[in-house]
């Protein structure tokens, strides 16, 4: 069975599938949002929104990840077709491949919107020479955030109680991930001393991780949903 | 005649409980099987012995001429089951369903057509949204994605659970018109009456163990 074509059928048809339920429009972003004006409110200091609005971008998009990851294996569970796809014999490393384009491009949406709001809510102000540097950054952290949620959420999807296993499992894992994405994100925005060509030296070690958990996912969730 | 399907002392074990014990089983090329027997006989394990999901631990399998107890995962692209769900995406339309399964093959666009209009999906229900469907139009145009996937052997458990009159008769005509086709199919229902219209055998499957009825 040919990779290519299947990996793009299952990316068209989970972002085909995406567009005309819209809930990652009508209730991720939303709550994404939701989440960064309710820290904003919490913190209430202009300079400290400042100073911290990298970390909050990235602890939003975490947690929408979360509901975006749980959301694309409902679509899957439903009506059973990941046990069809299963049975019919679908390369599992393609069906990985194409889930997780299909929520790399739904977190990218995110990101960039978060990232719009951290500038009008948090005042943040990216020179010029930032923005290739945050382009970079949200790229790469959705490619290595959408492997990630496709490998945990295939483990976790057969789970009992995988509503709740699932932040178990991920979190921890994109510890490093978040913390690169934080440090480059604020020498893009210029905040906490940090300045544009600091920020990098993290991007190497998005680029590793994205990689690496893109290999990681190709090879252990075929094993994993078999199982 | 060709077989299709060769079982012979297959076992087979869902963890400790034996779900196959020792079934022997021939399906030539064109049968349409029904097999019968009570909850817990081991009809579905024989169906997904078949379809190469579950692992025959002693004695001989072959399907399709495939070994299933060394090459098992061979079979999954040859044979199309059916399960008490569809398999379906219910926020795509039938016709982006169909031609989603028959991605996995490399179907071409007369193919995905040609299995839509086998199932009487062309047409008024070819652009409607599988959320919006019937019991019955769900069922076709889960066969449908069967069809477009070049299915050689239809194994069905239970296809008319679920589904209203209407639903049942419409499966009914799917089941004929494949059966008519030269499709193999072996389907596990309690509908005795109405699945063994339909069937050319009828096979007791009682304890793991098949046992064929004179008809």
């Amino acid at each position: 069975m040919r990779v290519w074509p299947l990996m793009k059928a299952v990316a068209v048809k989970d972002m085909r599938t995406e567009l005309r339920s819209r809930v990652a429009i009508n209730q991720v972003a939303p709550y994404a949002m939701i989440v960064l004006f309710l820290f904003a409110f919490a913190i209430d200091s202009d300079a400290t929104l400042t100073r911290v609005a990298a970390g909050l971008v990235w602890m939003t998009t975490l947690f929408s990840m979360l509901l975006v990851t749980q959301r694309s294996f409902e679509m899957e569970r439903a009506d059973g077709a990941m046990d069809a796809l299963l049975v019919a014999g679908a390369d599992m490393r393609a069906v990985f491949g194409g889930k997780a384009v299909a929520l790399a491009v739904q977190l990218l949406f995110i990101e960039l919107l978060l990232i719009f709001l951290a500038v009008v809510v948090c005042r943040v102000e990216p020179p010029v020479g930032g923005l290739a540097l945050l382009a970079v950054v949200v790229l790469l952290t959705a490619i290595t955030l959408g492997s990630v949620g496709v490998l945990y959420g295939g483990l976790a999807a057969g789970a009992k109680g995988k509503e709740t296993l699932l932040p178990l499992l991920i979190l921890p894992v994109v510890a490093p991930v978040v913390i690169a994405a934080t440090r480059a994100t604020e020498s893009a925005f210029n905040v906490g001393g940090r300045k544009v060509h600091e920020g990098w030296a993290w991007t190497g070690l998005l680029g590793f991780t994205a990689v690496a958990f893109a290999v990681v996912g190709a090879v252990a969730f075929p094993v994993l949903v078999e199982e | 005649m060709q077989s299709v399907v060769s079982l012979r002392g297959a076992v087979a074990v869902l963890g400790d409980f034996p779900a196959l014990a020792g079934a022997d089983l021939t399906v030539n090329r064109g049968d349409v099987v029904l097999l019968q027997g009570p909850n817990g006989a081991g009809k579905t394990s024989l169906l997904r012995v078949c379809a190469g999901l579950l692992p025959v631990v002693r004695g001989d399998a072959n399907v399709l001429g495939v070994d299933l107890c060394t090459q098992r995962a061979a079979v999954r692209s040859r044979v199309g089951m059916l399960g008490h769900r569809n398999g379906l995406y219910v926020d795509l339309t039938v016709e982006e369903n169909v031609r989603f399964w028959g991605a996995l093959v490399g179907a071409t666009n007369e193919e995905v057509t040609s299995a839509m209009d086998r199932m009487g999906l062309l047409g008024r229900l070819q652009n409607v949204q599988v959320s919006k469907l019937s019991a019955g139009q769900r069922r076709r145009t889960a066969l449908a994605g069967l069809v477009v996937r070049r299915a050689e052997l239809w194994l069905l458990d239970e296809p008319h659970a679920g589904l209203d009159a209407t639903g049942r008769d419409e499966l009914d005509s799917v089941l004929k018109s494949a059966a008519s086709s030269g499709a193999t199919v072996i389907v596990a229902s309690h509908e005795l009456e109405r699945a063994g219209s339909l069937a050319t055998r009828v096979v007791n499957v009682v304890g793991g163990m098949c046992t064929e009825v004179a008809r």
